[in-house]
């Protein structure tokens, strides 16, 4: 099944597992949302849980703080990545800030879902990456799912836990199908949703060159260390899965075998994620890593025009050449 | 809407068509609409909004004080704005929920949370601190105009499990945010008005225009009445005399029954006065008028609900002295309060970031306290 359908799933799984569980956000009604991934939600839970908003983003995330402080779990959809930032003091002041502010005596379980990232050829405000802007704030949890599986499973996993997840979803790979289980349990105890939702996984083992990936750049670095085993190198592969907190021990017990790591993301290098990575990978191996951390990503320009955008992202040979420069130390 | 409203020429200018029930003499006026709303009220009841209105006088200047003495390190002072917060408080049930600014010092006194409470944030020693849910009063929110959304937010939510419109007074409830002549410029603000609007949402919308958004005049903010603000969204909308107390009372008391009873949002302005400094760091001799406060003074909310008391022949001498002596205990509770609140460990910093456990805060505190406990080493 589709991740786009993935989603759907879990949506509708967590639905019925707890009424308090809400889908708010534009579109999202009858359309199903423009990628429809609330898709009928409406038609079988009812205006009331699937509520299509007025067009306002600061609007969605500040009403659904209210919800949550009165007892609900609302799941927003931000149509756009682009688009979340007339939400964003939203979410950075209010959503991230509420738990601390009040000592702890609130507890806000608000999920923010967006499609992010490009590849899709869209117009401008429609493929952003703006998982560092968050990461930065402490009080939000970000997670991405690269596969149709983890899709089902951790949106489940977001809306079950008690904080506020900003739950991203890899618009170009929405259409990927994968194999899910939707007769099997998600685990939705409070260790899982807060260690298990977080884990990184490695996708691909290897011995040569350890390269992280995430969201949409987890099928980019499979293809790629499909094509170097081809030239007889060996890359393991680890979908991050989360941007915050991240999983820097599965990250550093990796590097220390392979002594090497490349980090892929669409984001721009420039402050990204890949740098945090960079910096605690450095700290914690120094003196395993036989080659600098490496970081593949987009540039320091607005999201470009769709022209441009298979140079912008990082592609299957910036990425291999990333991994042929970290062997050249 | 009550009364056409026209068009305000300048702050001073300010009150024009308003609902009031008592003049600044504190000669009781009738109104066809809210009169009645405010003839139930008891002597213990008048009695009680007098008492509030003095305790959150006297908390409010003995809290300034204490940041002249540095003891706090900011103050919002509320004086002036006793009858609009007061009043309109009196008409909350205890279900109802309330989102204030950071000004709703007379609010919290109505509502039951200790005053005491309010210091820490302003002592800066944490954030906010009280549970919300205690007094169904959230923490003060900072940023002007964020709290009307999550007030409509929590009113949806208050639709949707059933609580308005069943008739059932131990049932049904209604929320109110509290925001100033300012925050009505805010988006937030307009997307809570919109959000509400369209869901029909149990809340109400209390605008305190105190004239004043720091140095800004309301002017700036609106050329048209702020209560007329509310007509655009289609909700009722009414002007009050902020002063008044009663007249507070009452049009609070008809938007939140309007509220619980499911007839959805209304946008009320108590056009009001901030007597003091917008906060201790500001010097309101920069921007406006001494006559301008002289004017408003006369209009003193607590003054004029004196006046009235005591014409009727509802508060006597020993009344008035029993709350001045309550109010003094209060500020000399405040002081000694004040003086003796600790700092937290540093290590507090990282409680509460998350609810549930996260690797990063972990291992930022273990940091933390390894290289504080190492200056402690060094010490020895
Ligand atoms: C979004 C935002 N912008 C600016 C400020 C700085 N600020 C604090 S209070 C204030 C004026 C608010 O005026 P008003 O809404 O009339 O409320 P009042 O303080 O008069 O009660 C400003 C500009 C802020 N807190 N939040």
């Amino acid at each position: 099944m589709p991740l786009a359908r993935a989603i759907n799933a879990g949506l509708r799984r967590a639905m019925e597992h707890d009424e308090k569980v809400m889908l708010m956000g534009e579109d999202i009604g009858p359309l199903g949302g423009v990628f429809r991934v609330t898709a009928d939600l409406h038609k079988d839970f009812g205006p009331a849980r699937v509520v299509d908003t007025p067009l306002a983003e600061s609007g969605i995330i500040g009403t659904a703080i209210g919800l949550a402080m009165a007892g609900y779990r609302p799941v927003c959809e931000i149509q756009f990545d682009g688009f979340v930032f007339p939400g964003f003091d939203q979410i950075t002041s209010q959503l991230a800030k509420l738990t601390y502010r009040s000592n702890g005596y609130l507890s806000l379980p608000v999920v923010i879902r967006m499609p992010f990232g490009g590849g899709i050829g869209a117009v401008e405000h429609h493929s952003e990456s703006p998982e560092a802007l968050f990461a930065h704030t402490a009080g939000l949890r970000i997670v991405t799912p690269a596969t149709a599986a983890d899709g089902y499973a951790m949106i489940q996993q977001a809306i079950a836990a008690p904080d506020p997840v900003i739950f991203l979803e890899p618009k170009s790979r929405y259409w990927d199908k994968g194999e899910v289980d939707l007769t099997a349990a998600v685990d939705l105890d409070e260790r899982a949703v807060t260690t298990g939702l977080h884990a990184a996984r490695t996708v691909r083992p290897g011995e040569d060159v350890t390269v992280v990936g995430y969201g949409p750049t987890v099928k980019t670095v499979l293809t790629a260390a499909e094509v170097a085993a081809g030239e007889g190198t060996s890359v393991e592969v680890i979908d991050l899965r989360s941007v915050s907190p991240l999983d820097v021990d599965a990250v550093a017990a990796s590097v220390a075998r392979t002594g090497r790591l490349v980090v892929v993301h669409e984001a721009p290098v420039f402050f990204g994620p890949g740098a945090e990575l960079a910096a605690r990978i450095s700290e914690r191996c120094f003196y395993l890593l036989q080659a600098p951390v490496l970081r593949v990503g987009g540039f320091h320009t607005p999201y470009p025009a769709a022209v441009h955008e298979e140079e912008y992202l990082p592609g299957l040979d910036r990425v291999l050449d990333a991994v042929d420069r970290s062997l050249a130390y | 809407m009550t009364e056409p409203l026209t068009a305000i020429v300048g702050p001073e200018a300010a009150p024009g068509p308003q609902v009031q029930l008592l003049d600044p003499q504190g000669r009781r006026h009738d109104h066809p609409l809210y009169g009645p709303l405010a003839a139930g009220l008891t002597t213990d009841q008048l009695r009680t909004m007098y008492r509030d209105m003095v305790l959150t006088r006297a908390f409010d200047t003995a809290a300034t004080a204490l940041q002249r003495q540095g003891e706090l390190g900011l103050w919002p002072p509320c004086q002036g704005q006793e009858g609009a917060q007061v009043g309109s408080a009196h008409a909350l049930r205890p279900r109802d929920f309330v989102f204030p600014s950071y000004r709703e010092h007379g609010v919290a006194q109505v509502r039951g949370l200790d005053l005491r409470e309010l210091l820490p944030v302003f002592r800066g020693t944490r954030h906010g601190g009280w549970d919300p849910r205690t007094h169904n009063f959230h923490i003060y929110t900072f940023v002007i105009g964020a709290h009307t959304l999550h007030a409509v937010g929590y009113a949806m939510g208050v639709q949707r499990d059933g609580d308005v419109g069943t008739g059932d007074p131990a049932r049904d409830r209604a929320v109110v945010a509290y925001f100033g002549d300012g925050a009505t410029s805010q988006g937030d603000t307009n997307e809570a008005l919109v959000f509400a609007a369209s869901t029909n949402a149990p809340v109400v919308f209390f605008c305190q225009n105190n004239q004043w958004a720091i140095s800004v005049p309301s002017t700036t903010q609106s050329r048209v009445p702020l209560a007329s603000r509310g007509g655009g969204f289609g909700m009722p909308s009414v002007r009050v005399d902020g002063n008044d107390v009663l007249a507070c009372y009452a049009v609070a008391t008809e938007a939140l029954e309007r509220a619980r009873s499911g007839g959805g949002p209304t946008f009320i302005e108590a056009v009001t006065y901030r007597m003091g400094a917008h906060t201790t760091s500001d010097d309101p001799t920069r921007y406006r008028d001494r006559a301008e406060e002289d004017l408003w003074r006369t209009r003193d909310p607590i003054t004029r609900l004196r006046a009235h008391l005591e014409a009727e022949g509802l508060a006597d001498e020993a009344f008035v002295a029993g709350v001045d002596d309550d109010a003094a205990a209060l500020v000399a509770e405040v002081r000694a309060f004040a003086r003796g609140l600790e700092p937290p460990p540093h290590s507090a910093m990282f409680d509460h970031v998350y609810t549930a456990a996260h690797p990063l805060i972990d291992a930022e505190r273990a940091e933390q306290a390894a290289f504080e406990a190492s200056f402690a080493e060094a010490d020895q």
